[in-house]
């Protein structure tokens, strides 16, 4: 090729690149100042919720396997009301991203399924219909655990962004077996828990696995403590990540991790699984959903497993913590959101509805009344017959109401996860950790122009 | 065809000369040998590991031997996994054939006409044209994507098959490769020739400069395919249904859910290593066509 045209094609390239560079960066500087202006306009008006005339045709965005077959029957029962399920990888994979992208695009489905930890994040955006309005959706407020309501309304009267769907209340799976055969009692308190990991790790084992990317596993530790890492007054946001529960919470971990009485394998490897399999790992303070990750990862240890309740901070407390849990909101620019709102009701309080959900998706009902489902009063053949869900019905009652999250969860995560690894490989401390990811976590909701406090 | 036989022929000559230099000299052909086999086995061991994982029953995963065989149930995992959630597996696997088949011969066909005409034909802006197509390769397809989303959002073509298959249709590579080749190898005397005895242009272009170009086609198409078959990013953001997924997004799909589903691990598993057949199959059918069509683009 000439020179000339080379030069020629040179600053056509850098030309092409620079277009294609204010492209994107025309979208995400955008997609932040619509942030900006609902960040403030939050208690918006509800929007109306009355029924359309006519048959209706909703569309439902999910990752939840196997919900065709609950759907289906939604929509033989309802021909008024028909329902086609969308689907893709869950929130985090790709999903949530590609809502704000319809969002952005204003073709966002009808309803959707958010984590209750993303759904901040969708409200700061402007994204979410508030169903205030909509008379039954506040009847059914009593139907649903308490704790699981404010996730969805964000502790607002009169106002409600989703329906609440599932839920992880947490509880101490052990080997029952181990703990019988060295005669050490199963801990109640994390003082207990502690001391047992002392003696657990005499006998060669570890007491259990410190996660260094589970940030909302830890999350749910300081849940159950009392502590909460986002606040929001109406105006701006507070980030707490260094309260003294959340504090209390590191410390706590990081003397288990100096002294070595906890092993720290990446989690959700096969090296993980290996460490419940082989016996080498005790128990595992998780979710309800953790009872089918176990028997799944660690198949040989089956029937040696059981489930007690959280170890407390206090001697004869009954506090638990949730880590996981997702809702179905409605979309703003939803045009039927009277028939969308009546759907996402019987699909999370029907029996028929969570009983389905929980065969196919070991979904954990969030209303009072789907802790009783015959489903999940059976005892568990890997869990030594035990009826575990009993446990973890009491827990869900348990879990404190006035645990928020934060409207940039993914960053929080991320990086609180980044100082977790350095922590649990000796540099620096998990409350290292939690204070970097403290500022950084300030230093994005002002980036994003979102209002915050500090 | 002509340049097939030559580039054959002279890789021939050359050979001998080749291996008498290397026998000459033993501690660079060991030398040479041993980082090839470090990197064969780099390539190789996770295909291994992904064979192998294929082939054990679900429960035996975490607990036997990660690079060896335990008990072999590789047929009833497969038939697992074509049963589970209705046989959807099947369908993606479908539809990337039809989105990577069709997508690569379109594509290649398109790439062909441009190319040949930015080459054979003198007009005005020719390469100001070419200069463009060219800036295209160096722009990421991923970067495309959300903007695409948006144009195809406007249009109402989001979540259709289309939306994936139209964008797959452009290769700036393919333009490149295919106005290189045909510069080199359509003589434009043959063109005359086939002028005066009144032979249109696109026949022209169909019975006797395809021919000419078919080496570098190949190579185009191949291309062409790989992009298409492990196409990610664009599939994730446009796609909802999962009736018309690929198969890269169904299988990312369940993998996200391994977490809470844990039996979708070992379904991930062996639909991944399916996944590869069509790709190792093609490679190696097209695979002479590959190497000449990448050696004549990368000499003149």
């Amino acid at each position: 090729m000439h020179l000339r045209n080379r030069a020629v094609s040179v600053a056509l390239l850098s030309a092409v690149t620079l277009l294609s560079a204010a492209a994107l960066a025309g979208c995400s500087s955008s997609a932040s100042t619509a942030g900006a202006s609902s960040g403030t306009s939050a208690g918006a008006a509800s929007s109306a919720c009355a029924p359309s005339t006519g048959k209706v045709n909703l569309t439902f965005t999910t990752w939840v396997p196997g919900i065709q077959a609950v759907v289906d029957v939604w929509n033989k029962a309802n021909p008024n009301i028909q329902v086609t399920v969308q689907t893709g990888p869950n929130g985090n994979g790709g999903t949530y991203q590609n809502f704000f992208n319809q969002l952005k695009a204003g073709n966002a489905p009808d309803l959707g399924q958010i984590e209750y930890d993303a759904l901040p994040n969708f409200r700061v955006q402007d994204g979410l219909t508030d169903l205030g309005a909509c008379s039954e959706v506040m009847a059914a407020k009593s139907d649903f655990v308490n704790w699981t309501w404010n996730q969805v309304s964000f502790g607002e009267a009169g106002h409600v962004y989703g329906v609440p769907q599932d839920a992880g209340p947490m509880a101490l799976f052990y080997r029952k077996d181990l703990f019988t055969k060295n005669n050490i009692p199963v801990p109640t308190t994390w003082d207990e828990y502690a001391a047992d990991a002392v003696k657990i790790r005499a006998l060669g084992g570890y007491i259990t696995n410190f996660s260094q990317s589970d940030v909302n596993q830890f999350a749910g530790l300081v849940w159950q403590a009392g502590g909460s890492w986002f606040s929001n007054d109406g105006t701006s946001w507070s980030v707490n990540l260094t309260s003294p529960e959340s504090t209390k919470v590191a410390n706590y971990w990081q003397d288990l991790i100096s002294k070595k009485l906890v092993s720290s394998v990446p989690p959700w490897t096969s090296e993980w699984n290996n460490a419940y399999n082989t016996g080498s790992d005790w128990t595992w303070v998780s979710a309800v959903w953790g009872a089918n990750s176990i028997s799944s990862g660690a198949p040989d240890t089956s029937g040696d497993w059981a489930v007690a309740p959280m170890p407390q901070w206090q001697a004869g407390q009954a506090v638990a913590g949730d880590w996981g849990g997702s809702s179905t909101a409605v979309f703003k620019g939803s045009k039927h959101v009277y028939e969308a709102a009546k759907f996402a009701l019987w699909l999370n309080t029907s029996d028929e509805a969570l009983t389905m959900l929980n065969k196919a998706a070991n979904l954990y009902p969030a209303t009072t009344a789907g802790a009783k489902l015959p489903a999940l009063a059976a005892g568990v053949p890997f869990y030594g017959g035990q009826a575990i869900y009993d446990v973890f019905a009491k827990a869900s009652g348990e879990v404190s109401p006035s645990f928020t999250w934060g409207p940039t969860m993914t960053q929080v995560y991320a990086d609180a996860s980044d100082g977790f690894k350095a922590a649990v490989s000796g540099k620096g401390t998990l409350l290292d950790a939690l204070t970097s990811t403290q500022a950084s976590t300030i230093a994005t909701l002002k980036s994003q122009a979102i209002p915050v406090k500090g | 065809m002509s340049a097939v036989q030559t580039t054959r022929a002279s890789s021939r000559q050359v050979r001998p000369a080749d291996a008498r230099r290397v026998r000459e000299s033993p501690l660079s052909r060991t030398a040479a040998m041993l980082v090839m086999g470090v990197f064969t086995l780099y390539f190789l061991v996770p295909i291994w590991w992904l064979f192998v994982s294929a082939t054990k029953d679900p429960g035996q995963f975490t607990s036997t031997e990660p690079l060896w065989f335990a008990k072999f149930s590789l047929l009833q995992n497969i038939h697992d996994l074509l049963h589970y959630d209705g046989g959807v597996y099947l369908r993606w696997i479908g539809n990337s054939l039809a989105y990577t088949g069709g997508g690569a011969l379109l594509g290649t066909l398109l790439a062909a006409m441009c190319g040949y005409a930015l080459a054979k034909y003198r007009f005005r802006g020719r390469e100001a044209l070419f200069n463009v197509v060219l800036g295209g390769v160096l722009v990421p397809a991923t970067a495309l994507a959300l903007p695409l989303f948006l144009i195809f959002s406007q249009a109402h073509l989001t979540n259709t098959f289309w939306s994936v298959f139209l964008p797959s249709l452009v290769s700036p590579f393919g333009v490149y490769l295919t106005r290189i080749y045909a510069a080199a190898s359509v003589p434009d005397e043959l063109l005359e020739a086939a002028r005066l005895d009144g032979s249109g242009e696109v026949r022209t272009f169909f019975t006797v400069s395809v021919r000419l170009m078919f080496p570098a086609l190949v190579t185009v198409f191949l291309f062409q395919f790989v992009a298409i078959w492990n196409n990610f990013f664009l599939p994730l953001i446009m796609l909802r249904d999962q009736s018309i997924f690929p198969v890269t997004l169904g299988l990312y799909s369940w993998n996200t859910q391994v977490n809470q589903i844990p039996e979708l691990r070992g379904y991930v598993l062996v639909g991944a290593l399916l996944s590869i057949i069509p790709l190792i199959v093609i490679f190696l059918l097209l695979q002479r066509f590959w190497r000449n069509g990448l050696g004549a683009g990368s000499v003149k």
